[in-house]
């Protein structure tokens, strides 16, 4: 029963708990103002957990364990080290943001929705995967309402916690559809079941569109995005960051194993729903962003194209159309933490958070204002970031599926972001601070945030150039499904 | 292998800018220096490149191949062949001058050069710079695609922050937008080429060498031809998707508006020879006619609209258009006098309009304004400055004896052979061209200083006359020694003439 291979399986599980006992135990004995240095422990513990999983946690072939609860394969860890990056990226911004980073249960929370989206990316069991779901949510909400005074996280938090338990609850109907038509929970099975099975095409997607609610709510397609802009601007940026990058991920790692494991056969009727939802979504999101000012909802919404993007790869249904969702994922968390991340370090020092208060920044911090052209110029999908070779493996999956219009409408939505991502820029390097120098304002960084920041910029240029280990790790993560 | 110039020539920029973004940001004669020696040794190297090219042996040479992801076939695979060599040495040439334009003038008088954030500027301009050499000199058709998008986004900040305070913002939004789309449209194109070659042949693989033999079927062609040819061509200024380019001309500064019009459209025109003609022959010649049609009309509209023209950028601008226009038609001639002819026009077109445009930042830079009828005459000012113009007016109406006249003469050769109605049509546009180069320099050369430049108005400092110098020596070499260049490109052509089963 308990084999290595059960240990392997949930090594990176069993470090991050470690690190939240560390926390608790530590976190009490530490005066009020070395508080905030719980987020050294958090990133430097996943960082660690991130190389021990690593060296003693790589699979093999894909194999079961816990009793069919977890399947031990590159797909899973792949994402469980994506979201462990994400985790601790997002640690090191939470450090000096106010009234968030000096509180050790901040980082509990984050922890303990990491652990959950773990769990996410590896559960093969419908049972197992609404757990995981609820236990990456619940600290989720707190999270994103976490500043009591103020009004806006508070509704953040409120306004989350509704939609995210009317979709979960849309979800868990549709599984127990599923356990009621088919008899079991597994996902392996499942498929073996409705192989075999007379199941009608109408009741599999029904079902199908019941569950595509709670997940489309955890990716924000449209139209399940509605939370998407109130939730990331009122939210702590840090943790709206989060939210648009790990979170968003983690719905898609689901996405991907139950939809290509569990529903191959109804794969030419989902397909093209997905697709018309891709479309929608793409269009919806950049049109949408078009308008924003402030630069949280200008983000929030741009992560709602981006979700849309990336859905081309699911719509393929290929190998390659797998790895190019995951690869996509990767690039994106590291392109949009970055962007987030700025907007982190800007408001700290500033407290403003609209576009236009970015005029002048190229003068006051190059440094900054470099990062931020690279966070841009990757999500527009310009080289040498890692956003365009995503996007061009994206868009290669959808054309070798025979999806060349919605690859035409995903280029043409690419176009309208091009528009607004340099619009941005355009404040950045462009306009002056209005009536004053530039050289009296500089944005000081801290040193979490250097270091934060640093990191994800290389890590999208590298994405971005050296894309041959990135894309292999990707394939090798989607073998897994076929 | 040999030695790695292309690679080096190719990532030379981007260290450069790696290095300049480093320097402190008040240190800008250092900055300048870097800059300056960087473009030499670029300028030296594609030289050495160019010179060193076995015009006998001919094909592709200097060829290295790295593998970078194999599983889709993508390499870093580098290589020029006649077509492409003489553009490297464009870019050499483009880049020193330009470098050499920007210095700037510590004289308070004069806004010459980039004064506001030199350090910025030099590195986008050496990243786009990286962007050119690396499409020039790539046989992978995803770096190709990588390069040609690295060379797009570089010119949206160059524009918009040292540009034109009047029209900046807009052209250059402008400009990235119509670029973006356009390649967008042909990454498209590239990707279907790409799975059915595989379908095809069973490989997989960017290769463009083993591309040109995927038996692409007429069909496939005839459908993607279009959009791969057309959406690489709006960087080349095609009609009608040429709108863009005028106004991203006029409101670049100096150093970027030769780079755009020198180096930028040949980058467009070239692309979409080497992805479309070279990779879709027959689609090439089931819209033979569509692409000599429109040629036809850039060539004739964009004389005349620079004819009327009272703004001299402007008027540069538009005959740009015009001359990039003779490049595509050339091209869609699809036989061997108007491939050579188009071959030599693009680099012929690269150091004259760099030239041109040079000479109507500097006046600009002095004169603060740009209209024609305010001006007058600067050869009483900057006599070195007017002599350069001259000739590059002499290459522009393609006089003999001048690289205009090398370059256009083949071109209408092989338009006759294959329509002569387009010939004799669109040589309508020399005429024009005779007449607004003329009255222009007329009447911003010649003629009285009006008043109010009287006195302090200042000549072109030693670097700019360094600039103007290594452009027209290249202008008038072409046009009393051709084989400088013919043999060349015609190695070049007498590949693509195979493509085409021409052969």
């Amino acid at each position: 029963m308990f084999t290595s291979t059960l240990f392997a399986s949930i090594l990176p599980e069993i470090l991050i708990l470690i690190i939240g006992m560390l926390i608790l135990i530590v976190e009490p004995f530490w005066k009020e103002e070395q508080r905030r240095n719980v987020g050294w422990l958090t990133a430097g513990g996943l960082l660690i957990a991130m190389v021990i999983s690593l060296l003693f946690g790589q699979p093999g072939e894909p194999t079961a364990t816990l009793g069919g609860m977890i399947r031990f394969d590159w797909l899973g860890f792949f994402f469980k080290m994506l979201f462990m990056f994400a985790g601790a990226a997002t640690a090191l911004l939470m450090m000096d943001s106010d009234r968030l980073g000096q509180r050790g249960e901040a980082y509990l929370l984050l922890l303990a929705s990491l652990l959950g989206m773990d769990l996410m990316a590896v559960s093969s069991d419908l049972i197992m995967l609404f757990l995981a779901i609820e236990t990456t949510s619940i600290p989720l909400y707190v999270l994103a309402g976490f500043l009591l005074a103020d009004d806006r996280s508070t509704e953040a938090g409120f306004k989350y916690l509704l939609f995210g338990i009317l979709t979960t609850t849309f979800m868990l109907y549709g599984f127990s559809l599923v356990f009621g038509f088919a008899g079991t929970t597994d996902l392996y099975q499942l498929a073996v079941m409705l192989r075999t099975g007379d199941l009608s095409l109408a009741s599999v997607l029904g079902i199908l569109a019941l569950i595509l609610v709670g997940i489309g709510f955890k990716v924000s397609i449209v139209p399940f995005h509605f939370w998407v802009p109130d939730v990331y601007e009122g939210s702590p940026t840090p943790i709206a960051g989060f939210l648009s990058t790990a979170s968003k991920a983690a719905g898609f790692a689901v996405l991907i194993r139950l939809f290509f494991v569990s529903f191959p056969n109804f794969a030419p009727s989902w397909t093209i729903a997905l697709a018309i939802l891709a479309a929608i979504t793409m269009t919806v999101g950049n049109l949408l962003t078009l308008p924003q000012t402030n630069i949280k909802r200008l983000l929030a919404y741009s992560s709602v194209a981006h979700a849309g993007y990336a859905m081309i790869g699911v719509v393929a249904f290929t190998q390659l159309g797998a790895a190019s969702v995951v690869f996509y994922l990767a690039a994106y968390i590291a392109t949009n933490l970055l962007a987030f991340g700025i907007a982190v370090a800007f408001s700290r020092v500033t407290g403003l958070e609209d576009v236009r208060d970015y005029a002048g920044m190229s003068r006051r911090n190059p440094l900054l204002a470099l990062m931020m052209l690279s966070a841009f110029l990757s999500l527009t999908g310009m080289p040498p970031f890692g956003g365009f070779v995503a996007k061009v493996v994206v868009f290669a999956a959808g054309v070798q599926a025979g999806y060349t219009w919605l690859v035409v409408v995903g280029i043409l939505n690419s176009v309208i972001g091009v528009y607004y991502y340099l619009n941005v820029m355009k404040y950045v390097y462009l306009y002056r601070m209005p009536n004053e120098d530039e050289e009296n304002h500089p944005v000081p960084l801290t040193r979490p945030f250097a270091i934060a920041l640093a990191v994800l910029t290389i890590g999208v240029i590298l994405i971005g150039t050296v894309f041959a280990p990135w894309f292999n790790w990707s394939d090798a993560a989607a073998l897994n499904l076929f | 292998m040999s030695f790695p110039v292309l690679s080096i020539i190719t990532f030379t920029p981007l260290v450069a800018a790696l290095i300049i973004l480093m320097l402190p940001a008040n240190r800008k004669n250092e900055t300048r220096s870097v800059a300056l020696a960087v473009a030499t040794f670029a300028l030296i190297l594609s030289a050495w490149v160019y010179f060193s090219y076995d015009q006998a042996a001919a094909g592709y040479q200097f060829i290295e191949r790295y593998e970078w992801l194999p599983a889709l076939g993508i390499s870093l695979y580098f290589g020029v062949d006649g077509m492409s060599t003489p553009l490297v040495l464009l870019t050499g040439v483009v880049m020193f001058t330009g470098v050499l334009i920007s210095w700037g003038d510590d004289d308070k008088h004069v806004m010459a050069g980039i004064q506001d954030r030199p350090r910025e500027f030099f590195a986008f301009l050496f990243i786009l710079a990286w962007g050119v050499f690396g499409v020039f000199v790539s046989l992978d058709l995803f770096m190709l695609f990588f390069f040609y998008e690295i060379a797009v986004f570089p010119m949206y900040l160059l524009i918009a922050i040292w540009g034109w305070a009047v029209t900046r913002e807009y052209a250059a939004m402008k400009l990235t937008l119509y670029l973006f789309l356009g390649s967008v449209i042909s990454l498209v194109g590239v990707l279907a080429m790409y799975f059915v070659q595989y379908q095809n042949t069973g490989v997989l693989s960017f290769d463009m060498l083993q591309m040109e033999s995927a038996d692409f079927s007429q069909t496939f062609q005839n459908i993607w031809y279009l959009p791969v040819f057309l959406g690489f061509a709006v960087l080349g200024g095609i009609w009608p998707f040429h709108n863009w380019s005028p106004d991203g001309h006029v409101a670049a500064p100096t150093a970027v508006s030769m780079f755009h019009a020198g180096v930028l459209m040949k980058l467009g025109a070239f692309a979409a020879l080497r992805v479309g003609i070279m990779l879709l022959p027959e689609g090439a010649k089931y819209w033979q006619w569509l692409i000599m049609f429109f040629a036809g009309v850039a060539v004739v509209y964009g004389a005349y609209i620079a004819f009327v023209q009272t703004d001299f950028k402007y008027m540069v601008g538009f005959s740009s258009v015009s001359h990039m226009g003779l490049v595509v038609l050339g091209f869609s001639t699809l036989n061997r006098e108007g491939l050579i002819g188009a071959g030599l026009q693009m680099f012929s077109h690269g150091v004259m309009t760099a030239l041109f445009f040079a000479v109507v930042g500097m006046i600009y830079d002095r004169a603060h304004t740009r209209q024609i009828p305010e001006l007058g005459g600067m050869s009483k000012i900057m006599p070195f400055a007017t002599v350069g113009f001259i000739i590059g007016g002499l290459v522009s109406m393609g006089m003999p004896l001048f690289s205009g006249f090398v370059a256009e003469f083949p071109i209408f050769l092989g338009v006759w052979k294959e329509q002569w109605l387009v010939a004799v049509i669109s040589s309508i546009s020399i005429i024009i061209t005779a007449a607004y180069i003329l009255l222009n320099i007329r009447k911003v050369f010649f003629g009285k200083i009006p008043e109010k430049f009287e006195g302090h108005l200042t000549n072109i400092t030693v670097l700019d006359k360094v600039a103007i110098t290594t452009l027209c020596l290249f202008m008038v070499l072409m046009g009393l020694y051709p084989s400088f260049m013919v043999p060349m490109v015609e190695t070049g052509v007498e590949n693509i003439l195979r493509l085409l089963g021409a052969l």
